[in-house]
């Protein structure tokens, strides 16, 4: 297998290091991209999104990332999106009342669940992947492997055909979207150990396929 | 489902792990960055580290301990410790924190909270409250330094307070029962869980499994975090999980 050269965004207020290290663990190599321009050569663009949606958008608009992210997309270059990485794609978020990026149409809410659920939804949760969900992509996983979660907000895509897997918590919410080249969980495969790192291995074998 | 969350706690002096850890599996048992490596073997859900390193300037040496576990355990990791400002709670994420707790930090400037929330997400600030009950035996009161300093706040207060300035978790240790092993004070658990909407790690008195059972089931919190039990070898992180999951709660086998 060739060794991919991933960009990671990094805008240096949060962890991103447990992300570097599971792909370069998988044998990547990883550019820390603190500007478009860094990212432009690379094979793969990988986006841990954190902290609050509306920041968030607004530093990606400040650093011109906000372009990036829509072209790479558009153009099918393999994108993997963590967290925030997911929630940016769609087109407003509950929190802040703030716009996304658009990629696809759907919005981003807030849980409003009973007291016994508590929010963040935070720890360990099990996914049921959708039956569109590529093979490649689950490959060595089944429903029921757990993950781990920590967000207040998701995603609700208009489109069904872009889940990838669904998870209950007081209800089910779509914990997964894929397209084309673009992937992206709710969960952070980062922090979710072996199963977590299958799921990048996965995203890292189809980015060098011809 | 959402699963119930075991996590081991370490505390750290200068980059040595305190308290001995016994596992006969380990060749150095003083290494953080072993220890977190066998408990992610055992199926840990988390990990916490707690710096209790007195001297500030040897707070580098953690962010270093931190740096090195972040490169091969690929689990959630919460540091506390010593932490006191933005810049602080910063380098402390960048080392590879997931989360970070704030004690006496949070109760000298409560609008750290805010600040730190605003600045990183809730989702990675835990607001640790050490609590003893009163004696009227129906309130808490929040201490201070290992329990040996009382402040003015009532602990159910204090909870509902940092989490209205953005703490995404609360790490709940009832001092009356730290390091009894006769089980979580069951109530205060229940009455912190009660009054927010975050979840609550219970921590405190933990002495056998089905205490652990106890602080989920009737402490209605979301995580139990234990020391000793683990650190002994008493019991590994997976009996923890199977006696939960055999009480019929979730938990991550």
């Amino acid at each position: 297998m060739m060794r991919q050269k991933l960009a990671v965004i990094d805008y240096g207020t949060g962890n991103i290091r447990s992300v570097v290290k599971a792909f370069e663990n998988l044998g990547s190599e990883v550019i820390l991209a603190t500007k478009p321009s860094a990212a432009e050569n690379a094979s793969a663009l990988v986006f841990p999104g954190q902290g609050c949606f509306p920041d968030c958008m607004g530093t990606l608009k400040r650093s011109g990332f906000d372009v990036l992210l829509k072209e790479w997309i558009t153009a099918d270059r393999p994108y993997f999106g963590i967290c925030l990485g997911l929630q940016v794609l769609f087109e407003w978020s509950e929190e802040g009342n703030a716009p996304g990026l658009s990629v696809f149409p759907g919005k981003v809410s807030r849980f409003c669940l009973p007291a016994e659920f508590k929010v963040p939804h935070m720890g360990w949760n099990s996914l049921v992947f959708s039956e569109t969900a590529p093979r490649w992509l689950r490959a060595g996983l089944v429903d029921g492997d757990q993950f781990y979660f920590v967000h207040s907000y998701r995603v609700e895509p208009e489109n069904d055909d872009i889940v990838f897997s669904r998870t209950d918590y007081g209800g089910e919410f779509v914990s997964g979207i894929t397209s084309r080249n673009c992937h992206a969980t709710q969960f952070h495969p980062e922090k979710s150990q072996a199963k977590g790192l299958q799921i990048y291995r996965n995203f890292l074998d189809n980015v060098n396929q011809p | 489902m959402l699963s119930a969350r075991v996590i081991p706690c370490l505390d750290v002096d200068e980059g040595r792990v305190v308290k001995g850890i016994r596992f006969k599996e380990l060749r150095d048992a003083g290494d953080p960055v072993s220890v977190a490596q066998a408990y992610e073997e055992q199926g840990a859900d988390e990990l916490v580290f707690l710096d209790i390193t007195a001297s500030s300037d040897e707070r580098n040496i953690m962010r270093d301990v931190v740096e090195r576990t972040a490169s091969t355990c690929f689990m959630p990791l919460t540091v506390g410790g010593g932490l006191r400002s933005v810049e602080d709670i910063r380098q402390m994420l960048l080392s590879g924190a997931d989360k970070v707790s704030l004690n006496t930090a949070a109760i000298v400037d409560p609008k750290l909270v805010q600040a730190a929330a605003a600045k990183f997400g809730n989702q990675c600030i835990v607001v640790a409250i050490d609590a003893k009950a009163e004696p009227d035996g129906t309130s808490w009161r929040v201490y201070t330094h290992g329990g040996r300093k009382p402040t003015d706040l009532d602990a159910v207060e204090w909870a509902r307070e940092v989490v209205a300035r953005g703490a995404g978790e609360i790490l709940l240790t009832s001092m009356d029962r730290d390091g009894t092993k006769i089980g979580f004070d069951l109530k205060l658990t229940r009455a912190v869980s009660d009054a927010v909407e975050v979840p609550v790690i219970a921590s405190g008195g933990v002495g056998k499994l089905s205490h652990l059972v106890e602080g989920i089931r009737d402490g209605k919190a979301s995580a139990v975090l234990a020391a000793s039990i683990f650190h002994f070898g008493e019991y590994t992180v997976l009996e923890a999980k199977q006696a939960l999951a055999k009480a019929g709660i979730p938990a991550r086998l």
